[in-house]
């Protein structure tokens, strides 16, 4: 039966409604909380910092060339020969604290960020195909992701940076292995509830290909939970990340991180030369607090159950 | 006859970043012990606030900013948490939707229903459990003990909802507030629930609210009839009354978009457009953009009327 | 009308469905539920049937096997008299556009992050019905039909209401040129004036666009209003199907009958309710024999043992029940 469909005018776009976007209002309501500002303003501004650092540092702390073991052990405000400004003063080996901070920041959020984002993309997928397929493909995916969660994530780190050696490269790689199973859990609790729901009913009976639903239908209503997750595991992963610094591993020594800068000074710390453990410790408290301001804020508005 | 409880000039409003919502504008009615009474409208009347307001369980942003609430006397409106404590479950008792509302799942029955019993009276645990035992019989639950021992889950939805009645029922309140308890059950689970309510209130004497969106439930069941649109009461009266002889265009409207009314195959009747929201609601009679006999005088709001004896109209244009 | 004309649309033959039996190697006993016991249904062309029953009663498993989103376990099903086992890939993707569903709840049966132009576009592209360019304009026209404005297609589905929402799944539906039509409890979920509205949609369309409806519901005014023939499921069994109008003036199932006279009704003022004892029996363990039988007042003996077949008891009028059969 041909259903007759009488030409009509198109529409002129104007005369389609302007309809504001789901963006704008998720920054509305995010900016409802001045915590939560403060916290996203600070994120920025250690971001352009550190996104910045080889150009506003006064020294690259990295060039041993520019080191002069003369200078180490400085408190802050003093001057070296040269006439050069310590701000915040030097550590062991004479490097410009300032300027190892603005580094290791660099390398500290970069691994953070890079890091989540692999183990984003790795979890979701496998956490997707998990709930979509079910049957032993998800008791697979899952029995893997259990006993890796029941390791402590520390211990997976060590055993595989003792395997990999040293490097940002590697770093990242042992915090993708040890963070995955949290995304692949989360997707797949959130995939499970929503593909049993109508709208994904209605998409197999609209005979749309399979791929179609799970990526245009399913997936983009999992996102909420794992937006919160990963805002707090890019704090872990920092974290961690530092930890295994201070330990000694991932990186090698003439490129600090925060965690391997908090190492050096910590013997000098009880000895009165406490800037060079403290102040790189203040830089990662205050990077791990504001992502947890903007994580905590983010958590409140995207939970469904607080909106009405 | 003194009402056991009297409703006047109840406001309930909302007060969210979006604006102020009034879901209930304005709200009165009397209700007489042992008498059933209908409060009929569809989503977004305000039915179910105003039988939360009476029971006391609005929450920020909402509050209750003018009217007075008097149960048997005590007027509900000024009383502290104690007060309310005291009263709830114990004078006043309201029975929900869904009976998980109610009922705990990770107590047992006989648990939760002592807890209610002796939250109000001084008895014995085994006092307790003999009157709980009654109560489920009551209810026309057989074989109480087994039951008493079990979890919710381990129910079907109406059984479920007849303990949640039984537990309203337990210290014998003087008002049971209902709020759509047999919407989601089945049509002869929905008959037996009826049934037992219909008896019960008979036999215990207590005053019940029934709030409905379904007429035909309310003809069956009610003495007395109010009919809700956007948080007003525009039409209340005698069931009969109401129903043979209505006199707003809504209620009018409602009794026959019912398919039964209509004859098979044909359109229904229908009330064209849609419920306003209740954030956007403007001057005057709230029904004024749906309804056929509206003209400018509507502009104003109607005020409450007395078109006979026991009945209350608002409207400028009454169908007789 | 000639003979090819008079075939049913739809035929489901002897589908049983049943749920949790143990597959491969899962070695659990898990209960097996038996929404589905032998059901034959047929619908034709331009015919609108009913399905009533309360829960448990396996009417949302058929209309789920009708539109292909279950597999009986058992069982044939016939589109336009071919057995469906017969199509190729391509004729299978074109009976599947010919069979939609509309759902119940009308707020999660559309995807909450997806504009309602997409949401109602989107398959007419992906199937060709519609060039990506024109797929506004189609969406325009959809709408109009189903009673919306089409300035409001860029909006997501939280800002419609219950109603509106409604009309969009069906208009979602439309969009791939269906033949037939499952309306699962479709306006369960609405106040009754916007029920009314929705209801007088569907009869619109059905003459429109000349549609056969499946109309699941436990509503029985609903069913009669809206159904040419009716038919009364319990515990998964079919206990009668009649022609509407029959079916209301002269039930013949104990069941049927209960059913009618425990709808509320207007005219029925205070009335005293004599209820139908018994709960219903879960699907997981059904009575043997005829499976009303533990409520019904009518029972004797035979009904304990043996299931009653679904006989013709008057023109078009069929009934499964031992109280029709001479002793």
């Amino acid at each position: 039966m041909r259903i007759a469909t009488t030409a009509r005018p198109a529409l002129p776009a104007a005369r389609l409604e302007r309809v504001e976007s789901p963006w704008r209002r998720l920054a509305e309501e995010f900016a409802a909380s001045r915590l939560a500002l403060l916290g996203l303003a600070l994120l920025v501004l250690l971001a352009a910092v550190a996104i910045t650092a080889p150009w506003i540092a006064p020294q690259n702390p990295y060039d041993l060339a520019q080191l002069d073991v003369l200078d180490s052990q400085l408190p802050p405000g003093s001057h070296s020969l040269s006439g050069k400004a310590y701000w915040l003063g030097t550590d062991d080996q004479g490097r410009d604290m300032l300027s190892a901070i603005l580094f290791g920041l660099r390398i500290s959020l970069t691994v953070g960020v890079a890091s989540t984002v692999a183990a984003l993309a790795l979890g979701l997928a496998l956490g997707l195909a998990a709930a979509y397929f079910g049957g032993w493909l998800d008791a697979l995916i899952m029995r893997i992701a259990d006993i890796q969660l029941s390791f402590p994530a520390i211990l997976i780190a060590l055993i595989l940076l003792a395997a990999l050696g040293q490097g940002v490269g590697k770093i990242i790689v042992a915090l993708v292995t040890v963070q995955w199973a949290y995304y692949a859990r989360t997707v797949r609790s959130a995939a499970i509830v929503e593909r049993q729901k109508e709208y994904i009913e209605a998409a197999k009976v609209l005979a749309l290909p399979e791929w179609r639903i799970v990526l245009g239908h399913l997936l983009p209503n999992c996102l909420p939970p794992l937006i919160v997750v990963a805002t707090v595991q890019v704090a872990h992963a920092i974290t961690l990340e530092a930890t295994l610094s201070f330990l000694g591993l991932g990186l090698p020594i003439t490129e600090p991180s925060l965690g391997l800068l908090i190492a050096n000074g910590f013997q000098y710390l009880l000895s009165g030369k406490y800037w060079i453990s403290f102040y790189p410790g203040l830089a990662l408290l205050v990077t791990i607090m504001s992502i947890n301001l903007v994580a905590d804020q983010l958590r409140d508005i995207l939970n469904p159950r607080l909106k009405r | 006859m003194s009402a056991v409880l009297a409703v006047e000039g109840l406001r309930t409003h909302f007060f969210t970043r979006a604006g102020v919502v009034k879901a209930v504008d304005d709200v009165g009615f009397a209700l007489e012990r042992g008498k059933v009474l209908g409060l009929v409208g569809e989503s977004g009347s305000g039915k179910s606030i105003t039988g939360y307001s009476i029971m006391g369980l609005v929450d920020e942003p909402g509050r209750i900013v003018a009217g007075s609430i008097r149960l048997e006397g005590a007027e509900l409106t000024r009383l502290d948490r104690e007060a309310w404590r005291r009263l709830r479950g114990n004078r006043i008792a309201m029975i929900f939707q869904d009976p998980m509302m109610t009922l705990n799942p990770v107590l047992r029955i006989d648990t939760q229903m002592v807890e209610a019993l002796r939250a109000h009276q001084r008895v014995s645990h085994a006092a307790a459990l003999e009157r709980c035992r009654e109560a489920l019989a009551w209810v026309g639950i057989a074989s109480p003990d087994e039951r008493l021992r079990a979890y919710p889950h381990q129910f079907s939805g109406g059984m479920r909802q007849r303990i949640a009645i039984a537990i309203a029922l337990l210290n014998r309140p003087a008002v049971v507030i209902a709020d759509e308890p047999t919407t989601a059950l089945d049509v002869t689970i929905q008959g037996q629930i009826l049934f037992e309510m219909q008896r019960l209130c008979r036999e215990s004497g207590a005053a019940l609210i029934w709030i409905t969106h379904d007429l035909s439930v309310v003809a069956g069941l009610a003495d007395s009839v109010c009919v809700m649109y956007a948080g007003r009461i525009v039409e209340s009266g005698p069931v009969d009354a109401i129903l043979d002889a209505p006199l707003h265009p809504y209620t009018r409207g409602l009794l026959e978009s019912i398919p039964s009314r209509n004859p098979a195959g044909r359109p229904l009747a229908q009330i064209p457009g849609m419920a306003p929201s209740p954030m956007a609601l403007a001057e005057g009679c709230a029904f004024r953009e749906r309804c056929a006999r509206a003209s400018t005088a509507c502009g104003v709001a109607p005020a409450v009327s007395n078109p006979a004896v026991s009945r209350t109209l608002r409207c400028v244009h009454p169908l007789q | 009308m000639n003979a090819v004309a008079q075939a049913p649309l739809l035929e489901l033959r002897g589908i049983s469905k049943r749920f949790g039996e143990a597959s491969g190697f899962a070695r659990k006993r898990a209960p097996v539920v038996h929404a589905l016991d032998g059901v034959s249904l047929a619908v034709r062309a331009r015919e609108v049937v009913g399905l009533v029953g309360e829960s448990g009663c396996g009417k949302s498993t058929l209309g789920r096997i009708v539109s292909r989103l279950l597999v009986p376990s058992a069982g044939e099903r016939y589109w336009q008299g071919r057995p469906y086992a017969d199509f190729d890939a391509r004729s299978q993707r074109a009976e599947r556009l010919a069979v939609q569903m509309i759902f119940q709840d009308p707020y999660a049966s559309l995807n909450p992050r997806m504009r309602v132009a997409r949401i109602v576009g989107e398959a007419a592209v992906v199937h060709g019905l519609a060039s990506a360019r024109e797929r506004d304009d189609y969406v325009a026209q959809l709408l109009q039909r189903v009673g919306l404005d089409p300035s409001l297609m860029r909006r997501f589905p939280h800002q419609f209401s219950g109603g509106q929402r409604s009309r969009i799944g069906i208009a979602r539906a439309l969009a791939v040129k269906p033949r037939f039509l499952v309306c699962d409890e479709a306006v369960a979920a609405l106040d009754v004036s916007i029920q009314a509205q929705v209801l007088n949609l569907f009869i619109r369309l059905r003459e429109e666009l000349g549609l056969s409806y499946l109309f699941i519901s436990h509503d029985l005014g609903v069913i009669r209003h809206v159904s040419d023939r009716v038919v009364v499921m319990y515990l998964g069994r079919i206990v009668e199907s009649a022609p509407a109008a029959e079916l209301y003036a002269h039930p013949n199932h104990p069941y049927t009958e209960a059913l009618i006279l425990e709808v509320p009704r207007i005219e029925a003022r205070r009335r005293r309710y004599v209820p139908i004892r018994g709960e219903i029996p879960s699907p997981i363990a059904p009575p043997p024999g005829c499976h009303f039988h533990p409520r019904c007042p009518k029972a004797f003996a035979r009904c304990r043992t043996e299931r009653p077949a679904l006989r013709e008891i008057a023109p078009g009028h069929l009934s499964a029940c031992h109280l029709n059969e001479a002793p």
